[in-house]
């Protein structure tokens, strides 16, 4: 029976004149454009240095702004009123004003303060800004020392090395690739079965169904099963992709990736197929599954850390298959993880997987 | 001579909210017999056969369809009835054949089986040119002949048929029916809704309902005596003429 | 005109009865903007480090405490070998391994100094960068305190945060969520409604009836632009009560630019709907195909001057960047309405195109 159930939903999917192009389309969408918007990375703060000293040392610090990495020197100016116009109207994101008589504070009490000015709409900015400006105020300091400092102080001398594991170049397409596999598989498996069972309500062609003593098992399996090969698909749209145009390749196993994908599919299409059973129209089912949708990405760890999230929200993240998925895919994909490493996370989506998927069968109704 | 009864219905009702829109029908049907169940609109009789197919379940009453309980056993029902509903059911993104071979898989019938008995129909409905044909691009009347072949290709008991030939010329009508004639000469029980009084006329014994209840009942020629009418039609009238309900 | 007031009233009247789409349509934005203005930050929260050291001598315990008691970073595991680092990482039990060399005190004060190494998980690159600035500062601070023995010597910034003093991440969030919460309702939910009613023939019967087609199209958005007018006071009275963030300019400015936007997204809809024969396709359409660029192209998360050229040319065909863009100059940093005339105009000029092109391809397929 399955066989004939299974036949049609291919028949069908292939048959759509949108659908075959969107299971292409949108991976390839995703994975040429997506990566590269992604960086958090905050290198050039448009910087604007208001000098009202203009003495060397003055000077020789905006120099030292004007040659950092960190900092983008956009002018130099002596008045504030200008320089927070500028602000305004989003050519700098910080303001570093160094008051009348720097130098001499400097030379003779061996303190010198500076004003900052930082706009913080975009908090990362603000404190990458202030830690920026920290280390390179240190480094001017200990390049130009205060006479008025003792000489005979021992200073620490300290140096510091960072090793980026797992990704030296801190690429950030690297970092997103994985994640972004993970949205392309569950919006392509989410939403698909989320308006298949409602669209056969709505053309009527459940009816006809209904009345057979077609068994509710087969019926969603055959719904199930389309979606996770066309999921697989996808997925592997992806990889190749990835590997053509960002030369990544997973790290660990590919087994451990069709796993945890095939787990993670069985997922989102049972949840799809809830939310289709329980729709009576489309536009219904579509809203529910956009609602969780979005959650799902927001709260994955994708776009924003989940342990920078507050305590309650982890908590919500911790319901969210999608989470389990973005660190399992990162893990594999960048770390080399192992199945030893990930247990937890294929325990939480097993047990989703299963859930779903019995709910599905129980609320799809033959008689009402 | 006593016939078997194929389908027994007593006391059946359906409520929706307040709304009774099956009150407290009993009647049978017996083997073989062309059984036409008429109303107005909204005169419930789409809800009592859905009801007698397992899709619907009863509010009260009790009834039995080839010989299987409808409020508990309606999975075993589904097995030996064949159905075509109201609203054209069929996937109108399937071949004519494929639609064929999804349903009759459906019920379990073997890949040979299904080849065969494909080839016999469409031979035997003229229809073999329109194999390859997508649903959706034939005239209504080929979908509706195509809907009601599908609901009795598995040799069913009983055929529920809503409405089987709204808005259809009436050429086909005729030849729906003689189709109909002919699944009922193989013994097929024939379960069939209409609001076409000339149809009405066709059928061995009739019903008909008024605001969810069975006011008339019998062969055509009993109700016209009884209701001293010349045709079905003036049956018709006179019943619904009584209704409270209307759409 | 009579006529287009009753094709409006059969419209509210079909959301109205559809409770379950309009529970949701009402209450979404209010789970997600309270949901993401709290939840969504890019500070650094809850990171366990490894510290390897092979002597811990009391100063590699004094950075130890000192890292464990910052509110970025929690001391978890003692490491004994380089080793352990790729296995603790590989779990995930550790993000970043703090490695002291031998004799680490000893040589801190001697001429040739120490060495100390970050060995930090770089999976998640933007975090990883974030994670050993904040290290570094907080070892840095803890050598200028062995030297400077409580004095204030050097240079000292006197840091000050314009527009967002108290640092929340909603002040940068709120704006975007905004921004993708009304581009998903209006879009989606009108080209459905319209593509729906082609679908089921409906819509067929309304052409034929005398009022002109575009009423018929119109009264289909009344109501949508309607509700999101109301999600756009909800998320509003929301943001400034529950998540803290005021309306810092000026009120009427703001629903300027937001109608503007509404409408713009509106007729977006309304193209979408000219273009798909089935609700499936507008749906998928403005679901996928439109929901991931608005979410990573739009400025909400990540910052569109950090994006190559080509993709920051893309952004500018969203209504959502603009948009974005002008409610963080007029909510946020409470600018007057002067300073966001680009980004009014850009969004005016989107929505008249909008509507001329769908108009237009609505016309030509009924004649």
């Amino acid at each position: 029976m399955l066989k004939f159930l299974l036949e049609k939903e291919f028949k069908q999917f292939f048959r759509h004149q949108f659908m075959p192009k969107l299971v292409v389309l949108f991976p390839l969408m995703i994975m040429v454009l997506m990566p590269w918007a992604t960086t958090l990375d905050i290198k050039d703060i448009d910087t604007i240095v208001v000098n009202h000293d203009r003495t060397g040392l003055s000077d020789d610090l905006v120099e030292t702004v004007g040659s950092s990495t960190y900092f983008n020197l956009k002018d130099i100016t002596d008045s504030y009123d200008e320089a927070l116009r500028a602000m305004e109207f989003g050519e700098a994101d910080l303001i570093v004003e160094i008051p009348a008589g720097f130098e001499n504070d400097y030379v003779e009490t061996g303190a010198a303060d500076l004003l900052v000015a930082i706009n913080t709409v975009n908090t990362t900015k603000g404190v990458l800004g202030r830690a920026y400006l920290q280390m390179l105020t240190a480094e001017f300091a200990g390049r130009e020392p205060s006479p008025a400092q003792s000489q005979t102080m021992l200073t620490p001398k300290l140096e510091v090395l960072v090793t980026n594991m797992y990704n030296p170049l801190l690429d950030y397409k690297h970092t997103m690739v994985p994640g972004l596999m993970v949205v392309v598989v569950m919006l392509l498996c989410g939403f698909m079965p989320a308006v298949n069972i409602v669209q056969e309500k709505e053309l009527g062609t459940i009816e006809q169904i209904n009345v057979t003593p077609v068994s509710k098992m087969s019926f969603i399996l055959a719904k199930i099963i389309p979606f996770w090969i066309i999921g697989i698909f996808a997925l592997v749209v992806c990889m190749l992709l990835a590997w053509c145009i960002y030369g990544l390749v997973p790290a660990g196993s590919i087994w451990c990736i069709l796993l945890f994908n095939c787990l993670f599919i069985l997922t989102m299409t049972g949840m799809g197929l809830i939310i289709s059973n329980q729709s009576s129209t489309m536009q219904q089912a579509t809203f529910v599954m956009l609602f969780f949708v979005i959650i799902f990405i927001m709260m994955c760890g994708l776009l924003t850390p989940v342990k920078s999230m507050p305590d309650w929200a982890q908590a919500i993240a911790a319901v969210n298959p999608t989470k389990y998925m973005v660190d399992a895919m990162r893990g594999i994909y960048l770390k080399g993880s192992n199945m030893t490493d990930l247990w937890q996370e294929a325990v939480a989506l097993a047990s989703m997987a299963v859930i779903l998927n019995i709910w599905a069968i129980i609320s799809y109704h033959k008689n009402s | 001579m006593e016939r078997e009864i194929v389908i027994h219905v007593e006391e059946l009702t359906k409520q929706f909210g307040n709304f009774t829109a099956v009150d407290h029908i009993s009647f049978d049907v017996v083997k073989g017999e062309v059984f036409g169940f008429l109303g107005a609109n909204g005169a419930g009789k789409t809800t009592a056969m859905r009801m007698l197919c397992g899709l619907s379940r009863p509010t009260s009453g009790t009834g039995t369809v080839a010989g299987y309980d409808i409020t508990r056993q309606y999975e075993a029902i589904k097995k030996n009835i064949g159905y075509m509903s109201q609203k054209f059911s069929l996937y109108e993104d399937l071949k004519v054949w494929e639609n064929i071979r999804l349903y009759a898989g459906i019920y379990g019938m073997k890949d040979t089986e299904i080849a065969r008995k494909t080839d016999e129909l469409l031979e035997r409905l003229n229809f073999a040119r329109e194999r390859n044909t997508m649903v959706k691009s034939l005239p209504l009347g080929w979908k509706q002949k195509l809907a009601f072949s599908v609901s009795i290709f598995h040799d069913p008991a009983i055929v529920f048929l809503d409405e089987p030939t709204g808005g259809v010329d009436p050429y086909t009508r005729r030849q729906f029916w003689e189709m109909i004639y002919e699944a009922a000469d193989r013994g097929i029980t024939v379960f069939v809704t209409t609001h076409y009084m000339d149809e009405a006329e066709y059928c061995d014994r009739v019903s008909i309902m008024v605001d969810g209840r069975i006011d008339a009942l019998g062969t055509p020629r009993e109700l016209k005596e009884r209701f001293c009418a010349r045709s079905m039609e003036e049956v018709f009238q006179g019943l619904a003429r009584k209704a409270s309900r209307a759409d | 005109m009579r006529e287009f007031g009753a094709f409006v009233k059969k419209e509210f009247f079909h959301i109205l009865r559809d409770k379950r789409t309009m529970l949701i349509v009402l209450v979404m934005p209010v789970v997600l903007i309270i949901l993401f203005g709290f939840a969504l930050s890019t500070e650094v929260r809850n990171v366990n480090i490894g510290i390897l050291a092979p002597s811990p001598d009391p100063m590699v315990r004094q950075i130890a405490d000192k890292l464990d008691a910052s509110e970025y970073f929690t001391v978890t595991q003692w490491l004994n070998t380089p080793d352990d680092i790729h296995a603790a990482m590989k779990a995930d039990e550790v993000q970043m391994v703090v490695a002291f060399g031998q004799n680490f005190s000893g040589g801190l004060l001697s001429p040739d100094g120490s060495q100390l190494q970050m060995v930090v998980d770089a999976s998640d690159a933007n975090m990883a960068q974030s994670y050993t600035s904040y290290a570094s500062g907080i070892i840095a601070a803890y050598g200028s305190e062995m030297t400077a023995m409580g004095q204030d010597t050097g240079i000292l910034s006197q840091v000050q945060f314009l527009y967002n003093p108290q640092m929340k991440s909603a002040y940068n969030f709120v704006p975007g969520i905004m921004g993708l919460i009304m581009m998903l309702i209006c879009a989606m939910m009108t080209s459905i409604s319209i593509v729906r009613e082609k679908e089921m023939g409906t819509m067929e019967v309304l052409l034929v009836s005398p009022v002109r087609p575009i009423y018929i199209v119109v009264s289909k958005m009344v109501p949508y632009f309607v509700l999101s007018c109301i999600n756009l006071a909800t998320i509003l009275l929301l943001s400034v009560f529950v998540l803290g963030v005021p309306v810092a300019g000026s009120l009427a400015a703001l629903w300027l630019v937001s109608l503007i936007y509404i409408i713009a997204n509106l007729s977006l809809g309304l193209l979408i709907s000219t273009m798909a024969q089935q609700q499936v396709i507008a749906l998928m359409f403005s679901g996928l195909l439109l929901m991931m660029p608005t979410m990573l192209l739009s400025g909400m998360v990540f910052p569109i001057e950090s994006m190559p050229w080509p993709l920051r040319g893309i952004s500018c065909i969203l209504p959502a960047r603009w948009y974005v863009a002008a409610v963080r100059k007029l909510m946020i940093q409470g600018l007057p309405m002067i300073y966001a005339w680009k980004e009014i105009v850009i969004l005016a000029s989107m929505a008249v195109v909008l509507i001329g092109t769908s108009l237009k391809k609505l016309n030509n397929r009924l004649e």
